[in-house]
């Protein structure tokens, strides 16, 4: 049997729900932020790097650092590891600071 | 304990506001409202606990949160003494504090809260007391930015607030006593961690045996989460550092490497891991923004970071201003809770603390020292960048551009190569590269009283619309601008 942190806390979770990423449907558990939903999703990376287009995601996961930068419902630049994610949420890589378009 | 998320009316006005609703702001505000004082108990995060005490949200509905915890029941009886208390203590959850204003007798604390943190909030108080806890030391390493190469206290936030894991082989590394603990939750929580990697020597902690065996506690604390490891057969490697990352898009190995004592890869010693995660963290260093801005002087810990100094009762050097916990130096949670209960006595004017609790103090402080001395950073690390490697994650500034703006500029302070680089000048405010650009730019100097690090007028970031319509002298209670 395949422990997971939800055993290890016995957790009932209420039923997960759907939101997007990049156009794609994943599923999140009620109470996960952003951040907690795309890594359960085996997702690591949400944002390139404005200089060198690099992936990054989570890195402090405490709201420190703004290395998770993502867009959330067209907002960009907000914090993924802080951020809950809600039913239908549409979460976005975010490119750059978040205003490329505006260029 | 009042749970009060809704902005109140104008002015509201307490005794004391508590920055920080880890185990000091708790204890700190338990102890102060049980002597009649009234407190307000600000902390950005949804729920009371701060880093230390991070529970998964209600709606994950866990049974035992505890299975990720140390020190659970001192947590609940913290709680159960502020609910008992609850017509004094107002919890302002979700309120993150960007700026205290004002002086001893009207202070006015700024936050801001709401679902995006766009709402401002502002109240009085007569005293304020820091508990702003501490934030991770980071040093970097080729690849360190890679997806999946995550912090350690990091990976064990994420873990107690969301549970979930960055991978299923994560190895741990980086120095200091959290280590062992990330590793045994991770392991617990299903990871297989491969090895965890301590660049100190643990042998330094004989030398500190009279400390040791005072605080017989921390000792069987160790011993449980090395019992933990044992069990899922994870190896603890002395001496031994990731000293690069490796992967396109996330990582998939590193390099690790035998150090010698100051922390310099002994040349031969290399090998390969295959992981897809790297948890890595060099121990904790105080979080200052707010009592730096303040004017709160600071005192060197033996690991090289600044800590606030306070006096027997926690008074910091600003008359009303009081701190208890990692922000006076990173000692743990125990030490934390006592310096709050101390704090809390202070403030409500008991001047005669009770012996054994200033007797618990001095003996967990002298632990906490005994620790930053033996994981304080090796000069050494530095042996492991390499020219690009990105050692300011924000800014993408390499090593080779501090050093040039060392080596060529003359830049001698970590001020100057900001200026010349931009290291520093990112979202994170230098939290992230601050300890590794200072050392980029020479031995901290011991003769200053902080750390070199410029102070920053706001400690998280503000709406510029917000922020003009700030009037600091008679705090507004609220104003949502976008």
């Amino acid at each position: 049997m395949t422990r997971g942190p939800l055993d290890l806390v016995r957790a009932r979770p209420e039923p997960p729900f759907e939101f997007s990423f990049d156009g794609e449907q994943l599923t999140a558990l009620p109470g996960q932020t952003v951040a907690a939903a795309l890594w359960q999703s085996g997702r690591l990376a949400w944002r390139r790097t404005r200089v060198g287009d690099r992936p990054r995601g989570a890195f402090c996961g405490m709201g420190a650092c703004y290395d998770c930068l993502v867009e959330l419902d067209g907002v960009p630049n907000v914090r993924a590891c802080l951020a809950p994610v809600r039913p239908g949420t549409r979460v976005r890589t975010q490119r750059g600071d978040g205003h490329d378009e505006l260029r | 304990m009042t749970n009060s998320a809704d902005a109140a009316g104008d002015h509201e006005s307490y005794d004391l506001a508590v920055v920080g609703a880890g185990p000091a702001g708790l204890a700190a505000a338990a102890s102060a409202a049980e002597h009649g004082v009234r407190v307000a108990l600000l902390d950005g995060a949804p729920q009371p606990g701060g880093q230390f005490y991070r529970q998964p949200a209600a709606e994950l509905r866990a049974e035992r949160p505890q299975a990720l915890h140390h020190h659970w029941s001192a947590f609940q009886h913290l709680l159960a003494r502020l609910d008992a208390v609850r017509e004094r203590v107002t919890l302002l959850s979700d309120h993150h504090v960007w700026s205290v204003t004002g002086g001893s007798g009207a202070f006015a604390v700024h936050a801001l809260t709401g679902p995006d943190q766009r709402q401002a909030r502002s109240l009085t108080a007569r005293q304020v007391l820091f508990a702003t806890g501490a934030h991770e030391r980071q040093l970097p390493f080729p690849g360190w930015t890679l997806p999946g190469v995550v912090g350690a206290g990091g990976a064990q936030a994420m873990l107690k607030a969301g549970l979930v894991l960055p991978g299923r082989r994560v190895l741990v590394a980086g120095s200091g006593p959290l280590l062992l603990a990330v590793a045994a939750s991770l392991t617990a929580a299903g990871a297989t961690v491969p090895l965890v990697a301590e660049a100190a020597g643990y042998l330094g902690y004989a030398r500190g045996a009279r400390v040791l065996a005072a605080n017989a506690g921390k000792l069987v604390e160790g011993a449980q989460h090395g019992a933990t490891l044992l069990r899922h057969g994870v190896r603890l490697r002395p001496r031994t550092a990731v000293v690069a990352a490796h992967g396109t898009d996330r990582v998939e190995a590193v390099t690790l490497a035998r150090l010698d004592a100051a922390w310099r890869p002994l040349s031969g010693t290399q090998w390969r891991v295959p992981c897809d995660a790297v948890a890595v963290g060099h121990g904790l260093v105080p979080q200052l923004e707010l009592p730096l801005e303040f004017g709160c002087h600071t005192r060197r810990l033996p690991d090289g970071s600044a800590a606030l100094v306070v006096d027997a009762a926690q008074r910091t050097t600003v008359p009303g201003v009081w701190a208890a916990g990692e922000s006076t130096g990173v000692g743990g949670v125990q030490l934390a809770i006592t310096e709050g209960e101390l704090a809390g006595l202070a403030v409500a004017g008991q001047n005669t603390a009770p012996r054994s609790l200033l007797r618990r103090r001095s003996r967990q402080r002298a632990f906490a020292d005994l620790m930053a001395a033996r994981h304080a950073p090796g000069s050494g690390w530095t042996q492991w960048l390499d020219d690009a490697t990105e050692v300011c994650r924000c800014e993408e500034v390499t090593a080779r551009q501090v050093r040039d703006a060392v080596a060529e500029l003359g830049a001698a302070d970590q001020r100057t190569v900001k200026l010349l680089t931009r290291a520093g000048m990112g979202w994170c405010q230098a939290r992230m590269c601050g300890p590794a650009v200072a050392r980029l730019c020479g031995a901290p100097n011991a003769d200053r009283h902080d750390d070199g690090a410029p102070t920053r007028p706001l400690s998280t970031p503000v709406p510029l619309g917000l922020l003009a319509e700030c009037d600091t002298n008679a705090p507004s209670s609220e104003g949502a601008p976008r």
